[in-house]
């Protein structure tokens, strides 16, 4: 099994990646700040202005560690990575499976049932946790809501009225955002993104962009096209495969990060600057905090309600999209998605 | 798993001092350096397989010696450090620059 490697974070402006020996080492004003063994790393990524060497990039691409390129607030810009491994069979398969429409129904339908019964496990949890009872009852009252659009996915025979549910489940998951959190200032008025309109948003888009990120090395890593999707239809640049398979994990990896930093104050709303075009973006200690929460995260070991194996929630992702390749080869009648109890 | 691998290599000679640039530049392929001539190496047996016959294939038994401490899985525990130059946790913490 794929040991659980570690994700390199360059994020100070400035900086440059060189290869050493089989290592990264990253200099900046001529001092090595940190050295990593290749073999230790399963990806870079770089925020802003990061530089590496072409002697890096190949050495990166042989040992199958993609280097990211990501604006300073986490979108994707460009990534280095290394001959497709795997198979073009698996790929040809794929792409079989996604002209197929009853397939592509199936895949999509599973995907999302995953998403709606953890947001569901997120709301009812948090309402468990919740001190104020009126809150309480709000939230368990936003998870009952989920419960029949759940059933209904479950009988959907086409992606686009599996699309449909899900657009349905979301507004009425983030309508009850407010709920989540009891800090003053991060008050949510319904999900905005491109650009956040709020810290809560911000503090989202960031940690759906690191998760996008990691559900598209998995996808790599196991030989599938993280272009060619299901429920996401094909679109230049966009990732498909990754965002499907990113679905179930959403609330469970990002949603609920978000609201535990902003519930343990690990995150304030200073930490949050307003731009003159009224989008909100996270400061340089913020997004820290917030990579270092997302990395200790998914270092937290869990059983897999599938698998029955014992993994870091960071490999999940990876369990997952070999699920999907076997499905899509024909091992496994459905594609089980991940269910978080 | 961690190894630790330390070293005495005898510097009398160029060809020794050689030997020595070589034992490190290899570990340093594999681990990070922890004192002068001790590094912890954090790799899968497949690795520290490749990397224990590059050393003995570098080194010189007549002169030099080498001793690798098997600190496993469970290495955190068995491992405090006191002092300068903490290590980083490759496998475990944040990798953040």
């Amino acid at each position: 099994m794929k040991r659980h490697l570690n994700t390199l974070f360059v994020t100070t402006e400035g900086s440059y990646l060189a290869k050493d020996g089989a290592a990264v080492q990253v200099r900046f004003e001529k001092k090595t700040l940190l050295r990593v063994p290749l073999h230790n790393l399963d990806s870079v990524v770089c925020f802003g202005r990061v530089g590496f060497s072409s002697q890096l990039a190949a050495a990166c691409a042989e040992a199958g560690v993609s280097i990211s390129l990501m604006s300073p607030h986490g979108r994707f810009r460009a990534a280095v990575v290394g001959f497709s491994p795997g198979n073009v069979l698996l790929r040809r398969q794929q792409y079989r499976a996604a002209d197929d429409p009853e397939l592509t129904a199936r895949i999509a339908r599973n995907c999302i049932s995953g998403k709606i019964a953890n947001s569901r496990s997120v709301l009812l949890r948090a309402a468990r946790d919740a001190k104020d009872e009126d809150r309480s009852s709000r939230l368990k009252l936003a998870a009952k809501q989920l419960a029949p659009i759940l059933r209904r996915v479950a009988k959907a025979d086409d992606a686009d009225t599996v699309r449909g549910y899900e657009g349905e489940s979301a507004s009425k998951y983030f309508a009850s955002f407010g709920d989540l959190t009891s800090v003053d200032g991060f008050q949510m008025k319904g999900r905005s993104r491109r650009p956040p309109l709020d810290p809560i948003n911000a503090l989202l888009s960031f940690l759906y962009a690191m998760l996008a990120h990691d559900a598209r090395s998995a996808c790599e890593a196991c030989g599938l096209d993280a272009a060619v999707g299901f429920l996401h239809r094909d679109r230049p640049g966009r990732p498909g495969c990754a965002l499907d398979l990113m679905e179930e994990f959403r609330p469970v990896l990002a949603d609920r990060l978000a609201f535990s930093l902003i519930n343990r104050k690990q995150v304030s709303c200073k930490g949050f600057e307003v731009t003159s075009s009224g989008a909100v973006r996270m400061d340089d200690k913020t997004r820290k905090t917030v990579l270092t929460a997302y990395q200790t995260r998914k270092q937290d070991t869990i059983e897999h309600p599938f698998l029955g194996e014992k993994t870091t929630m960071g490999l999940l992702v990876h369990l997952q999209a070999r699920l999907l390749a076997r499905h899509l080869r024909g091992d496994l009648d459905e594609y089980p998605a991940f269910i978080w109890k | 798993m961690v190894m630790l691998v330390t070293y005495d290599v005898s510097t009398a000679s160029a060809a020794g001092k050689r030997r020595l640039r070589l034992i490190a530049k290899i570990c340093l392929d594999y681990g990070q350096r922890v004192q002068n001539s001790v590094f912890e190496l954090d790799l899968d047996h497949a690795k520290w397989v490749e990397c224990r016959a590059r050393l003995l294939d570098t080194m010189e038994p007549e002169e030099d010696s080498l001793r690798f401490y098997r600190l496993g899985n469970q290495w955190r525990e068995r491992v405090e450090h006191i002092g300068t130059n903490p290590s980083t946790d490759l496998s475990g913490g944040t990798l953040l620059a």
